[in-house]
């Protein structure tokens, strides 16, 4: 025990083998929805009260865990969740990518590859990626069973007669093994090929709507387009000012009174590490 | 020749109300059968359930699915009901806003249909819905409009292209003139009789305006408090009432 007042890992252990359970059923069914008793977490949701119980069910004292927020190790909620995983399971933190054998994210894949034996648990705000088209429940659940997914289609088609193309950057849909449409979490659509056969396990966790889904290793994961409108990512006419990286997804920073502004990789550990060592900058 | 839809015994409770007692017909293929009575007499009620959307508490429905050969609707799984009816039937609602996606362009709703069968080229999804929109006589630049800025009538037709992009060979029509001016009814009427003609649709076709029914249907049911109480041809029933009902109906409705 880390301390008299909780459990390690902070959930007690029958709600911890409730969420491995639904993790299970998840990984067995890649990319359905499985609902799960969630707990209330010592956090308000919006700050991955979904995440972090997936990260509290899954997590070890021989793990290594880093947590970004927006493809940054430092921002208030990065580390906080840090610390807390830290206190109350124990575990060795890092913000290297490299390092770490569990990583919980929001917004944000990171940049260095990931490979096998690595977790990726994302954060979700809104599970349900036909929530938008359809707000009723058993009628979404039913488009599911039935992979009735015209409608998904629709939304993209109504997107390019209105603006040219497929104007979604964010949270952009994908087909999981050819069965299950998905929202990846509002990571830039950027991310969306690093999640095609990864090597690693991705776990997504809904803490408010209290759902958790999966993409095991080397799962297809298509993002859905049209024949003549493929899908695309996001590209930048600059490199990254501080590392100089052409493939990394940047931010755009204003660096100055007069609107003087600069594109940086928005994973900080990528761009760090291309700094500090030149073989990692090729 | 094989009748294209067969109802047999079928009836349909809401609580201790019989809304629609041991209805049976057969439709043929390239039929338009209208069924007519007045508010109240079980007209939608026999309609749902002959389309799957109500499951009648006795009876069957039999369609001749060109996929899948004779099947009992009401045994389908709920997976090829579904399917069914968003390839091979269309069914146009009295209130177009319950038959169309309000919130997206008149173009995407004439192409759901494609889609959710797999069509996936813009371009191709788009040019097909163009063309169904001025088959229903609407001006091509109103693609990319939503239904929210097209009039009641302009709705009704939107409704109609939508259900039949995807060549259905049945459709279900619950008043689809209902609630729409005099003028914009004609329109609507001519043109459903063009595209049944030339798609050789067979219909159902509920209303409870007998000039509707003498326009578009060749045979016709006539309920009263659930049960059908006369059929025949249309002409035939419409001039030579039968039923005591009948007569009345046609005597209010049809002065000489
Ligand atoms: N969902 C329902 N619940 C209870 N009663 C219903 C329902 N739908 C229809 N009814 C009743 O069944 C009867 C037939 O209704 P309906 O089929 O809508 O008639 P019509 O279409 O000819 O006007 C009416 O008495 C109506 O009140
Ligand atoms: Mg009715
Ligand atoms: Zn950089």
């Amino acid at each position: 025990m880390a301390d008299d007042a909780y459990n390690y890992a902070y959930l007690d252990e029958q709600t911890k083998r409730m969420i491995r359970r639904a993790i299970l059923k998840a990984v067995a069914v890649p990319g359905y929805q499985v609902p799960f008793g969630g707990r209330e977490m010592p956090l308000p949701y919006g700050w991955g009260t979904g995440g972090i119980q997936v990260t509290a069910a899954i997590i070890g004292r021989d793990d290594t865990l880093k947590v970004i927020d927006q493809g940054a190790d430092d921002t208030t909620n990065a580390v906080s969740i840090r610390r807390f995983f830290a206190k109350v399971a124990e575990v060795a933190t890092t913000t290297r990518t490299d390092e770490a054998t569990v990583i919980q994210t929001r917004h944000r894949v990171p940049e260095t590859p990931l490979r096998e034996g690595q977790i990726l648990v994302f954060q979700v705000p809104i599970p349900e990626p036909l929530r938008m088209l359809e707000p009723r429940e058993t009628e979404t659940r039913t488009l599911h069973a039935l992979s009735e997914y015209g409608v998904m289609q629709v939304s993209l088609y109504e997107s390019i007669a209105r603006h040219g193309r497929i104007s979604k950057g964010y949270n952009y849909p994908v087909m999981v093994n050819g069965r299950y449409i998905m929202s990846p979490s509002p990571i830039p659509k950027f991310d969306n090929p690093k999640l095609d056969r990864s090597p690693a396990l991705q776990l997504y966790g809904a803490g408010r709507e209290k759902r958790i889904y999966a993409v095991p290793p080397y799962t297809p994961v298509k993002s859905l387009d049209f024949d003549d409108h493929p899908f695309e990512i996001e590209t930048w006419e600059q490199c990254c000012a501080l590392c100089g990286s052409k493939e990394s997804f940047l931010d755009e920073m204003i660096v100055d009174d007069d609107g003087k502004h600069l594109f940086v990789c928005s994973d900080t550990d990528y761009c760090e590490r291309r700094r500090t060592l030149p073989e990692a900058a090729e | 020749m094989k009748p294209l839809l067969s109802a047999r015994g079928l009836t349909k409770r809401f609580g201790a109300r019989v809304a629609c007692r041991d209805a049976a017909f057969d439709l043929w293929p390239g039929e338009v059968l209208g069924i007519v009575g007045e508010s109240g007499s079980g007209k939608t009620t026999l309609l749902n359930c002959l389309a799957g959307r109500l499951t009648p508490e006795a009876g069957s429905v039999t369609y001749d699915s060109a996929a899948y050969g004779a099947v009992d609707v009401h045994d389908l799984s709920e997976a090829r009901r579904r399917l069914l009816s968003r390839t091979e039937w269309g069914f146009v609602n009295q209130d177009a806003r319950e038959g169309l996606r309000m919130g997206v362009s008149a173009g995407a709703n004439i192409g759901e249909r494609l889609m959710a069968v797999g069509a996936r080229h813009y371009g191709d999804i788009r040019r097909t819905a163009s063309d169904w929109l001025s088959r229903v006589e609407i001006e091509r630049d109103r693609l990319d409009d939503r239904p929210t800025t097209y009039s009641g009538g302009m709705r009704q037709r939107l409704q109609i292209a939508r259900n039949l992009v995807s060549e259905p060979r049945l459709v279900f029509m619950d008043e689809p003139t209902g609630g729409l001016d005099v003028s914009v009814q004609a329109r609507i009427l001519d043109l459903l009789r063009s595209l049944v003609g030339s798609l050789h649709l067979s219909a159902v076709l509920v209303t409870h305006d007998l000039g509707v029914a003498r326009l578009l249907t060749h045979r016709l049911m006539v309920m009263q408090g659930g049960a059908v109480v006369e059929d025949g041809l249309t002409d035939q029933v419409l001039d030579d009432p039968q039923h005591a009902y009948t007569q009345m109906l046609v005597a209010s409705i049809l002065p000489v």
